[in-house]
């Protein structure tokens, strides 16, 4: 009996322990795949490390006939891009998530940020026709216009009005990225005390001084929302094909044609011939990656911080 | 004097009032300028897609160029084959990994999946896609469904786990205590007591993962690629809505480019309905 009671507790044990490493295995596949990620880009852009070093991030001749490649105007747009995107997204998203947590009543609020949240699963592709087909039109033919004859005095409005380029993939890039910021910092603002409110109001502070006392502590969550669609907006892919022109080169002008370092991506990468050229793409997804996991590491800390163990439910999608 | 004072105080109060009143509308018109351009996509999908919208879509396949009409039944065939495929991988080692974090999920290395499971769900598709075309497309020698699928597998994982972890999590404490006071072991507790009563959870939540993967388009371009004709064999190029779509809408035809607003309209359709069923459906699970 007694002998029997041991064997099975040292079965039992092994049991356990083998069930927990086959979790754990599977857990770290995770590892795995990010690892591959990696693996892959950096072994697949050696030709181009190898042949451009660190010239290929400031070069901005982009010849596969010479077989030339510098990243520099991908870069750029991918960086502008996302900046006005983030210039256009960041006032409308914060704005609507105090509406949406402040000010509606929580049931309104509720179905609302449901709403939002759903038009984030629209596939990005669907956002890229609307863009190319209904947006690129309107801008052509009213706003830029309108822009050029009022505002051409700056080098960002000069130019033609050519629909698609730099603006229009902006324009695009809010309306993606500003459920994202809608939702977690409605999240972040519910998750703020009451008792904050509730003092301001106390010692004779508007609803609307109240709420900014509540922003102010919702401000490094905010922010992490903010970085977290600045990740979003960095690696969007094909929208941003769609309306962006894909034309080689920095201009001043929101107006011009441009690229982005995931639209040069998508357009070239199944037509590259040449290893060197393939390998020059494969850099610009490492460059790409690496941007992504900085901006991204950063608003996850940011959101963690401020919201403790309570994750966001939008942060996962 | 004190009547000044008082008038001074009181245009202060007037003046804090007013900018209370301009601040709160300034939250109300952006929720109206947010909520208008999504109105307004899904207005112009129905208003240009529903009219090319029939039965005869799903079931023919597309026209050569030049000839009016056609479908699209092998890029619906070819999007359920890719997600079908990355879903085969995805879901249950994304499960796995899961229940990991919610049951055993304490010490260090279960903090560095969480991490690395949040940053993976942040790099961009079209960096999966790069990284599938060098690990499945250059070593089999060609685009393939497979790739295709692996692409969109890596893209689910980390939804699966995380959602999975808090579904797990959600169930009760006195559950684990009571099959481990009857006397069983931990992973027995684990496998038929508690993954049982989060599966309902599990389910939803990973096929809402599947749904969002439905519509990526990058990650196909230099996998799957697509294909004009029927095709279902995994290691040929395959067909997709996303790539089909693409594809569609940049052709010079206008013919085609309706084509491609119905096929945004279906998939649209389809992974907004999907979404919505689960996302009510989970909700309701993690209130029981």
């Amino acid at each position: 009996m007694k002998i029997l009671g041991s064997r099975l507790a040292v079965w039992r044990l092994s049991a356990d322990d083998a069930y927990r490493s086959i979790l754990a295995a599977m857990a770290g596949f995770v590892l795995l795949v990010v690892a591959l990620i990696v693996y892959e880009a950096a072994q697949g852009s050696d030709l181009s490390i190898r042949a451009f070093g660190w010239g290929f991030l400031t070069g901005t001749e982009w010849d596969p006939v010479k077989e030339h490649f510098g990243a520099l105007p991908y870069i750029y747009g991918t960086l502008v891009s996302s900046a006005i995107a983030l210039f256009l997204a960041i006032p409308l998203g914060v704005g609507s998530a105090v509406f949406l947590a402040e000010i509606a009543r929580p049931r309104v609020g509720a179905a609302i940020s449901f709403v939002i949240e759903l038009l984030a699963a629209i596939p990005s592709i669907v956002y890229g026709i609307w863009g190319f087909f209904v947006l690129a039109p309107w801008l052509r033919a009213g706003v830029e216009p309108w822009l050029i004859a009022n505002l051409g005095f700056l080098p960002l409005f000069r130019g033609y009005p050519f629909g698609i380029g730099m603006l229009n993939a902006g324009i695009v890039l809010a309306i993606m990225v500003v459920p994202t910021i809608v939702s977690i910092s409605r999240e972040i603002l519910l998750s703020t005390p009451r008792s904050l409110r509730e003092a301001a109001l106390a010692l004779g502070a508007t609803p609307a001084e109240a709420i900014g006392i509540a922003l102010d502590a919702a401000r490094p969550g905010i922010l992490g929302a903010v970085i977290l669609a600045l990740g979003r907006a960095l690696g969007e892919t094909m929208a941003v094909t769609m309306v962006i022109g894909n034309t080689n080169r920095i201009s001043a002008s929101l107006l011009d044609p441009s690229a982005t370092m995931a639209s040069v991506i998508a357009n070239e990468f199944s037509e590259a011939t040449s290893p060197l050229y393939l390998s020059s793409l494969v850099e610009i997804a490492l460059v790409l990656f690496a941007i992504t996991i900085v901006v991204n590491g950063a608003a996850r800390l940011l959101v963690r911080l401020t919201m403790g163990e309570r994750r966001p439910a939008a942060a996962a999608a | 004097m004190s009547e000044a004072v008082s008038s001074r105080a009181s245009g202060h109060i007037a003046a804090r009032a007013v900018w209370n009143r301009v601040a709160l509308a300034a939250c109300y018109g952006a929720a109206a300028i947010v909520i208008l351009p999504l109105g307004l996509i899904l207005c112009h999908l129905i208003a240009k897609g529903l009219p090319g919208l029939s039965f005869a879509f799903f079931t023919r396949m597309p026209a050569p160029v030049g000839e009016a009409g056609g479908g699209m039944a092998n890029a619906v065939v070819g999007t359920l084959i890719l997600v079908g495929l990355g879903a085969c991988f995805a879901v249950p080692v994304g499960v796995g990994a899961g229940v990991y974090l919610a049951e055993y999920g304490r010490g260090r290395f279960a903090a560095l999946v969480r991490y690395t499971a949040d940053l993976l769900s942040g790099v961009p598709s079209i960096v999966v896609g790069v990284t599938a075309y060098g690990l499945v497309v250059l070593p089999m020698g060609g685009f393939s469904a497979i790739a295709g699928g692996v692409a969109l597998g890596i893209l689910m994982l980390p939804t699966i786990i995380r959602s999975t972890e808090e579904v797990v999590r959600l169930v009760p404490q006195s559950y684990r205590e009571a099959g481990l006071a009857l006397g069983a072991p931990r992973w027995k507790v684990t496998q038929e007591v508690v993954i049982p009563a989060a599966r309902a959870g599990i389910v939803t939540a990973s096929m809402l993962a599947v749904a969002r993967v439905a519509g990526e388009t990058a990650p196909l371009l230099f996998t799957a690629l697509g294909n004009r004709f029927w095709s279902t064999s995994l290691d040929k190029p395959i067909a997709s809505l996303p790539v089909f779509i693409y594809d569609y809408a940049r052709a010079p035809y206008d013919d085609w480019n309706r084509q491609a607003w119905t096929a945004a309209l279906v998939l649209v359709l389809v992974v907004t309905l999907i979404s919505a069923l689960l996302r009510i459906t989970l909700r309701r699970v993690a209130q029981r």
